[in-house]
């Protein structure tokens, strides 16, 4: 009752989440070189035929490295925080979704109506 | 000669003495008015010796009720700036017809429209906003602060500081002629080449730094510091809506950075990311700032639906009707704001599947949204209806919205959307939802909180010629605009052949005049209430017989806020304890951990101005040496460890015994 002031919280660090070991620390650096290197080499070593699939490739490896640092730097998990941090995640991948495919969308639709090709001026 | 005009060039980049307006009469009247004052206030300041005093107490301050404070001082002393510019407009329209060409030259006029919307929106709307947020929404969690306090005075002043340099380009070189979204190529170097595209761009960068930040701060405040046995279903409507505001805030605005950063590589170091040529989209810009700026009505909005939602439940004596609703429409809000940019250029080319999609998107946004008007008329429905300011505002809100809304839903229908774009109806329809919604909910907020905030309530008399001017002005301004956009005229004109048309603008010029009314009284409410304070005090710190945290305690609180942190068992938590006769606390006071002033906040701002002005004026060796002053200061801060201190338990003692006499005294 009447707890004395959660500005004292900030002291204690009592209710914080943990800050990761050594190993986790290692373990996450390992894997982010390794995400690192190999789309290097892809690159620099020309290793697959089409440039298409080296960009994809890399977007992948991207993908991947974003949820490494994720887990291993920031220390997210699905109960850290009571869970505000996976809900703050799946908020921001949403808007990210939105944002990007609705760009996309957007964009490549923007010509629809005009008449700048003329090809288009020939249609039906 | 020429060795001489470089070395100028070297150290005051394009600042010229031609920057200087002496040779516009307005400008130059305007200045000299701005002067006069300046110097009046200053030299008052100065001799009542209070620069010491405000230094100490409320520039450095991180109390967020200071910081709340000073925010609304920012957005009413940039409302008169803002209106200033809107009778200008007004004024304009009302006269050029024919061979009259109104009193405005183009070039006037285009800067004036666009430091209109920009100051309106940026540093009018959000300050406003943000600063009833600050002020309310930790007492209304019964927390003693927000979660980072520096934060909280930073933010304010790096606002200050975007408003700055917006009030600098009127007096040093110009403001951007672009309109309020500065749409390129119009805003790209080639077309835009002086200094007022640059003078919005790091006003607006400069000022985005501190909304992003106190957006982050009060989502950190109301998720951790909410007072033992507050769930999330247990918050107040505003807190909740505040909530949601600052999530949209801290998801839009680096959008809104972003944005502005390709504008300006594309401005300065000549890259084609928004230019007509070279690959370059400029319709890539209009599509990004839409997915910042949609959202942005509804951070504007969403808190003051939090301000009606707390007035119209304390002023009808009853428990807001469909609280659980009102919070899903408000997360549903948040949500859907993400989903209808597009509906801002309906006419920019996307075919019908885009469009309809944005517009079915649109109309399903009027839903939660009416929910919203029908738990307000609910709430009311057979309640002990008080029409005390705030209410009134409230009510007037609920009228004139919907008329605001009703019109968006028009505008949402791709087709019609196709003949009223860009059209006057388009700018009544956003005013009357700002205006009808913002201003009035703010007006409202003020009226409510100013109680809390300063001990004494505003004078009534005032009060109320400061309502009916302005709601009866708002609808002799805007109605004449949706005629005239339903007639086809469009926007930003400065000159009209059509002389039929000059009723309307006159019309609308009236009501301009009965809303500079309004804001004159509510001036004179603020001095006279100011003057009789004694007899307008509350000494019980709930004069509304309130339902939520903020009312139990003093007015004004104590720099803790709560001697105790209340415990919540119910929603309208301060209702809920008044009803099972709750009783303060008398002993057991203890010392209070409180954070400690610091004028880190002012002096990091005044740098930022610094750099936005040498940036502006492609001042580089200011710049370079700006920017690195910015970051060693900020750094050099953080070794700051003298940050805290220890209320003392004396003056705690003391502050709330006397309290105690006073509530003694009044039963």
């Amino acid at each position: 009752m009447n707890a004395d002031t959660h500005v004292d919280h900030h002291d204690s660090h009592a209710d914080e989440p943990a800050h990761g070991s050594l190993r986790s620390y290692l373990t996450g650096f390992f894997l982010s070189v390794v995400l690192t290197v190999i789309p290097f080499w892809l690159v620099m070593g020309d290793v697959l035929s089409s440039k298409q699939a080296t960009a994809l490739v890399i977007m992948a490896f991207a993908v991947v490295q974003i949820i490494v640092h994720m887990i291993f730097f920031l220390h997210m998990n699905p109960r850290s925080e009571n869970g505000w941090t996976l809900m703050a995640l799946l908020f921001t991948l949403v808007l990210v979704g939105i944002t990007l495919s609705g760009s996309l969308w957007v964009m490549y639709h923007l010509n629809a109506n005009m008449v700048l090709d003329p090809g288009m001026s020939q249609m039906p | 000669m020429f060795a001489q005009s470089s070395f100028l060039k070297l150290v005051f980049g394009r600042l010229t003495f031609d920057a200087f307006p002496i040779h516009e009469p307005i400008l130059v009247v305007t200045f000299l008015g701005v002067a006069t004052g300046g110097i009046a206030v200053v030299g008052a300041i100065t001799y009542f010796k209070l620069w010491g005093y405000l230094w100490r107490e409320w520039f450095t301050s991180v109390d967020h009720k200071r910081i709340g404070v000073m925010y609304m001082v920012l957005g009413i002393v940039m409302l008169l700036r803002g209106f200033a510019d809107a009778l200008m407009m007004r004024m304009q329209q009302a006269m050029s017809f024919g061979d009259s060409q109104g009193f405005l030259p183009a070039h006037h006029y285009d800067q004036i429209f666009t430091a209109h919307g920009v100051i309106m929106i940026f540093f009018v709307a959000m300050p406003l906003v943000t600063g009833l947020m600050n002020f309310v929404v930790p007492l209304q969690i019964g927390a003693r602060d927000v979660s980072f306090p520096f934060l909280n005075n930073f933010s304010f002043w790096m606002t200050v500081g975007g408003g700055v340099l917006v009030m600098m380009s009127l007096f040093v070189g110009e403001f951007a002629r672009t309109g309020w979204l500065a749409y390129p190529p119009l805003s790209g170097i080639a077309y835009s080449p002086d200094v007022g595209m640059d003078y919005y761009i790091w006003g607006l960068q400069v000022a985005g730094v501190g909304t992003t930040l106190s957006g982050i701060n009060l989502i950190a405040t109301i998720v951790k510091l909410r007072a033992p046995g507050m769930l999330m279903m247990r918050m107040p409507v505003f807190t909740w809506t505040a909530l949601c505001t600052n999530i949209l805030i801290v998801a839009s605005f680096p959008v809104l950075t972003a944005v502005l950063v390709l504008l300006s590589l594309d401005r300065y170091v000549g890259t084609d990311f928004f230019t007509n040529d070279f690959g370059g989209n400029p319709m890539m810009y209009v599509n990004l700032i839409w997915i910042w700026g949609h959202p942005e009505v509804y951070i504007l909005v969403l808190p003051v639906f939090g301000i009606y939602s707390e007035v119209a439940a304390t002023f009808s004596g009853k428990s807001l009707f469909g609280y659980t609703s009102m919070v899903y429409a408000t997360v549903c809000i948040t949500i859907l704001s993400y989903l209808v940019w597009l509906h801002h250029f309906f006419t920019m080319g996307s075919g019908a599947s885009v469009n309809s999609f944005f517009g079915i998107t649109t109309m399903i946004i009027s839903i939660p949204t009416g929910a919203k008007i029908f738990n307000w008329l609910f709430t009311m429905y057979r309640g002990r209806i008080r029409f005390e300011l705030p209410m009134m505002w409230t009510v007037a809100f609920m009228l004139t919205f919907v008329i605001g809304g009703m019109t968006g839903v028009m505008l949402a229908v791709p087709p019609a959307d196709f003949v009223l774009h860009n059209s006057l109806f388009l700018v009544a329809h956003f005013h009357n939802v700002i205006i009808g919604g913002v201003v009035f909910g703010v007006f409202a907020g003020i009226s409510y909180w100013f109680p809390k905030a300063f001990g004494f309530k505003l004078d009534r008399f005032w009060g109320l010629m400061s309502f009916w001017f302005w709601v009866v002005g708002f609808y002799f301004a805007f109605m004449p605009l949706y005629v005239l956009g339903f007639m086809g005229v469009t926007r930003r004109l400065r000159h009209f052949d059509d002389p039929s048309l000059q009723i309307w603008t006159f019309i609308a010029a009236f009501g301009a005049v009965l809303i500079f009314l309004g804001i004159l009284s509510f001036l004179v409410q603020i001095f006279v209430s100011i003057r009789n304070r004694e007899a307008l005090r509350d000494l019980t710190g709930d004069p509304w017989n309130g339902r939520t945290l903020e009312w139990s305690t003093s007015s004004p609180p104590p720099a803790y806020n709560f001697a105790f942190t209340p415990l919540v068992h119910d929603l309208d938590a301060w209702w809920d304890m008044k009803k099972h006769g709750y009783r303060r606390p008398l002993e057991g006071f203890k010392p209070i951990h409180m954070p400690r002033n610091t004028g880190a906040g002012v002096i990091l701002s005044a740098i930022a101005v610094v750099f936005g002005f040498a940036m502006v004026w492609y001042i580089w060796w200011l710049a370079a040496l700006s920017f690195v002053v910015l970051v060693l200061t900020a750094i050099i801060h953080t070794f700051n460890y003298d940050r805290d201190f220890y209320f003392p338990k004396e003056d705690v003692v003391q502050a709330e015994g006397e309290r105690t006499r006073l509530l003694a005294a009044q039963a």
